[in-house]
């Protein structure tokens, strides 16, 4: 278990859980980042934050505050 | 007349399949309540013509953004006769995430299975008829952009039309399907409509559906007491959520079969290797944001000025003096559009001048049409074209996906001084004109960000700020001798973006304390903009200056020209000096004292008060307020010189210097008008200075406070006010203060400045103590 927030760029990982306040949590459930997606870390911004995801084919930026609230299963 | 709804993503092509649709037919206005854009048309191809209204972009029908609740209340409460759901079939499963919402309303729907053709360029496949089979709705292939499968589209909307269909829910399979089953069973038992929605909604504890269905709540509530998964516990709004996207990927994406199996690196994943890079990431962007300032504002384009013969650029002699350039350089596009306005309004608004001379002699219905109306109107109008094009530029930039990626680079840093990334936007738009940019403010979901934003784009000087800063700081240069006109102008610019940054740091810290919205955004492919919706964006944009031009603009020339061509007592008067608004100068002259031009200031001092209230209108009227009171001064001198220097009031100095100023014949040029003022009033440069920055930070012109009370409300628009006649009081004071120490070094200066200093680190000492006393409620 690791935070997607500790994950580096090109790592890839499954989401087990989200945590967080509701406001936050709901947008990345709208969003797709629900248990179970597969998620690839693309980027990150020139000073380190926001990242770059790719999820559910498509990209999606989201801050590193945010993806403290996303708990990953790391992928090979 | 049927209507149709659509509804769909945002990015997913719904403008553009709009736009084929409707065609001329389409207009703009807004939904009841709040500030986000109603766009209505016709479709005229069928048997019987088809109203289509565009519902905005969303990805999910809950109650958190006013996006959301506009399009769940318009599909719900009006209605429509089918709903067609676009689904960008590149985006499969977010896209069919909204749409799994849409089918639990019990409302005829089809889906537009939209980018087909980007589909099958990367040699993928979709089985559309299988998809139909297990969604149980019409699936039509199409592509907006190529306009193809619109009829098939049309056709089979119409047909499902005439027919009622039951809401369906994919969450018929899930652990919690009884408990909605039941809440949907004793909602119908209400005689509630759409009882499946309401019911699904209910369950996800909705803020909306709680307060509609009080009593039924407490079922939810018996049950979850008893229900607990290890997942989610008792958050039925996550469980749903995750249930739909589980549906989804198991029975719907197989459909579609991707050649290249596991994460692509597309086209725009390419793009953004630069463009988002690292390190130049930020340098391009920059120089990116340069060039679009440089096509817009430069009079010496791509700098060839020194290449150039201006007497050919300048054609001088002829009606189009200047036009493609002048001594400086070369006009760039933005320039040449601002000349070739500013030509052809004067040229069309001298002959309808001359008209209304031909038709009466009444000496105030000539002055109301020529100087009020007329001269009002033509110096605004002159600004269009300019702002036109710049946000032409931007609009491109939005409508490639490159504005998205400028949030991501620039959040981290925005964040630092309080709000997010995508506040780039409206405050870039800022340069341009205040009003589409504080329009634009509605894009950001956070209402805290959206005040803060609103409240310091005029502080980003806008293209009609730019005559006060190349007037005055050109006089300053003349009448003083130092300094240069262009470090002048450049350093107001920066000091503008310095108070805002500071401004949005106060506030931070005071009245708008709170967290930092959440920054979850898409980050759409890149693609070529299509010309039909760029000018749709564009003309977004640019609808809300126009009305305000003809509307507020117009109507407070008329009482501007009223107000200094009419004494109190009714009847027009010969000069200004006479006029109300000269009295209503001088009554509010003394306020200005402490910023350097009130009642310090000799005979003609209320001239600056004069002009700052004419900003408040419009700030082109400024300058435009100088040319006309300079005139009056000259004609004063001239017809009493030695009346005014027996009383003593102009000095022998300030004599020398308007004997110089009529004999030079250079009057009329620009700078010239300050430069008279100066010599009349015996205004120093600090207090210049001081008076740009407070135009600059001060109640930016009606149009913009328009625009702002409509984003913003009506009591929040008092507090706006008051917040921007604070900050142009404190900022001027201060860069007066500063100025003068430079200027006649005084006790007093170094007091005042002492007193600034202090009474800052007390106000800092103060918010901090006090915001220890109620720490931030986080919000649940």
């Amino acid at each position: 278990m690791k935070k997607l927030s500790e994950f580096s760029i090109g790592e890839k990982g499954i989401v087990k859980r989200i945590e967080g306040e509701t406001r936050i949590r709901r947008r990345l459930l709208d969003m797709g980042v629900t248990p179970g997606a597969e998620i690839f870390l693309r980027k990150k911004a020139p000073f380190g934050d926001p990242i770059e995801i790719t999820i559910r084919g498509y990209e999606l930026t989201i801050r590193n505050t945010e993806a403290e609230c996303v708990e990953m299963e790391v992928i090979k | 007349m049927k209507r149709f709804a659509l509804a769909g993503n945002p990015n997913c092509g719904k403008t553009t399949l709009f736009n084929v649709l409707t065609g001329s037919t389409a207009h703009v206005g807004n939904w009841p309540g709040v500030t986000v854009d109603k766009r209505e048309g016709k479709y005229k191809k069928s048997a019987e013509p088809v109203s289509i209204v565009d519902l905005p972009g969303i990805y999910s029908l809950s109650p958190y953004t006013p996006e959301e609740v506009v399009s769940r209340n318009y599909i719900i409460d009006e209605k429509p006769d089918c709903v067609i759901n676009i689904v960008d079939v590149t985006n499969l499963e977010r896209n069919l995430y909204l749409t799994t919402q849409i089918m639990e309303i019990d409302v005829p729907m089809v889906i537009a299975l939209n980018m087909t053709d980007m589909l099958e360029k990367q040699g993928d496949k979709i089985d559309e008829k299988e998809l139909e089979n297990r969604l149980g709705i019409p699936v039509i292939k199409i592509s907006a952009l190529k306009e193809t499968g619109l009829t098939e589209l049309m056709d089979r909307a119409i047909k499902v039309s005439n027919y009622q269909r039951k809401g369906y829910s994919v969450l018929e399979g899930s652990e919690i399907a009884h408990l909605i089953g039941d809440v949907r069973i004793a909602l119908s038992g209400q005689n509630v409509e759409n009882p499946l929605f309401h019911a699904i909604k209910l369950v996800e504890n909705d803020e909306i559906e709680v307060k509609m269905h009080a009593q039924t709540v407490k079922m939810v509530e018996e049950f979850k007491a008893t229900f607990n998964n290890e997942l989610f516990g008792t958050d039925f709004e996550a469980l749903i959520a995750d249930a739909r996207y589980k549906f989804i990927s198991k029975n719907y994406s197989p459909l579609l079969i991707r050649r290249q199996k596991g994460i692509r690196t597309t086209k725009s994943d390419n793009i953004d290797r630069v463009l988002t890079n690292k390190w130049v990431g930020i340098p391009i962007f920059l120089l990116i944001l340069f060039s679009i300032f440089h096509l817009t504002f430069s009079q010496n384009f791509l700098y060839l000025g020194g290449l150039i013969n201006d007497n050919w650029v300048s054609l001088s002699g002829t009606a189009f003096e200047g036009l493609f350039g002048s001594g400086e350089g070369l006009s760039s596009p933005g320039v040449l559009l601002f000349n070739l306005m500013d030509i052809s309004v004067s040229y069309l608004f001298g002959l309808i001048g001359n008209g209304i001379e031909s038709l009466t002699s009444t000496p105030w219905v000539i002055g109301l049409f020529n100087d009020g109306i007329l001269s009002g109107l033509s110096a605004v109008l002159s600004f269009v074209p300019q702002i036109v094009f710049l946000l032409l530029l931007l609009s491109i930039l939005e409508d490639t996906g490159y504005m998205a990626r400028v949030a991501f680079i620039l959040d981290r840093i925005f964040r630092k001084f309080g709000v997010s990334g995508r506040a780039f936007i409206p405050m870039v738009m800022g340069f341009g004109c205040s009003v589409p940019a504080i329009v634009n403010t509605r894009t950001l979901a956070d209402e805290q960000e959206r005040t803060l934003t609103i409240r310091t784009i005029p502080f980003f000087t806008c293209g009609a700020k730019m005559p006060i800063l190349a007037a005055v700081s050109g006089a300053i240069v003349l009448a003083f001798n130092i300094g240069n006109a262009e470090i002048i102008t450049y350093s107001m610019f920066v000091l503008g973006m310095v108070v805002a940054v500071l401004s949005i740091l106060v506030m931070r810290g005071t009245t708008q304390r709170g967290n930092i919205a959440p920054f979850i955004m898409e980050l759409p492919e890149y693609h070529l903009p299509s010309f039909k919706v760029l000018m749709v964006h564009l003309w977004d944009k640019i609808k809300h200056y126009i009305e305000k031009v003809f509307t507020i603009i117009l109507a407070s020339t008329i009482v501007i020209w009223f107000l200094s061509n009419f004494g109190w007592d009714w009847k027009m008067v010969d000069s200004i000096t006479d006029s109300i608004l000269a009295s209503i100068g001088r009554f509010i002259q003394p306020l200005f004292t402490p910023l350097g031009f009130g009642s310090q200031l000799g005979l003609f001092g209320w001239v600056f008060a004069v002009a700052a209230i004419l900003g408040l209108i419009a700030k082109e009227n400024v300058v435009a307020g100088f040319l006309t009171l300079s005139a009056v001064v000259l004609a004063t001198f001239k017809l009493d010189p030695s009346g005014l220097v027996n009383s003593g009031i102009l000095s022998p100095e300030i004599i020398a210097q308007l004997e110089t100023l009529i004999a030079s014949g250079e009057f009329g040029q620009e700078g010239y008008e300050v430069v008279a003022m100066i010599a009349a009033t015996g205004i120093e440069w600090p207090g210049l200075i001081s008076f740009i920055v407070f135009n600059m930070t001060t109640i930016p012109c009606l149009a913009s406070v328009g625009a702002a009370r409509g984003e913003l409300g009506k009591g929040k628009l008092k507090l706006t006010v008051l917040f921007w006649i604070t900050t142009s009081f404190i900022s001027s004071a201060i860069t007066y203060v500063f100025c003068t120490m430079f200027n006649e070094w005084s006790l007093w200066s170094i007091l005042a400045s002492v007193s600034i200093i202090l009474s800052i680190i007390i106000f800092i000492i103060v918010i901090r103590t006090l915001n220890k006393k109620r720490p931030l409620n986080k919000k649940v």
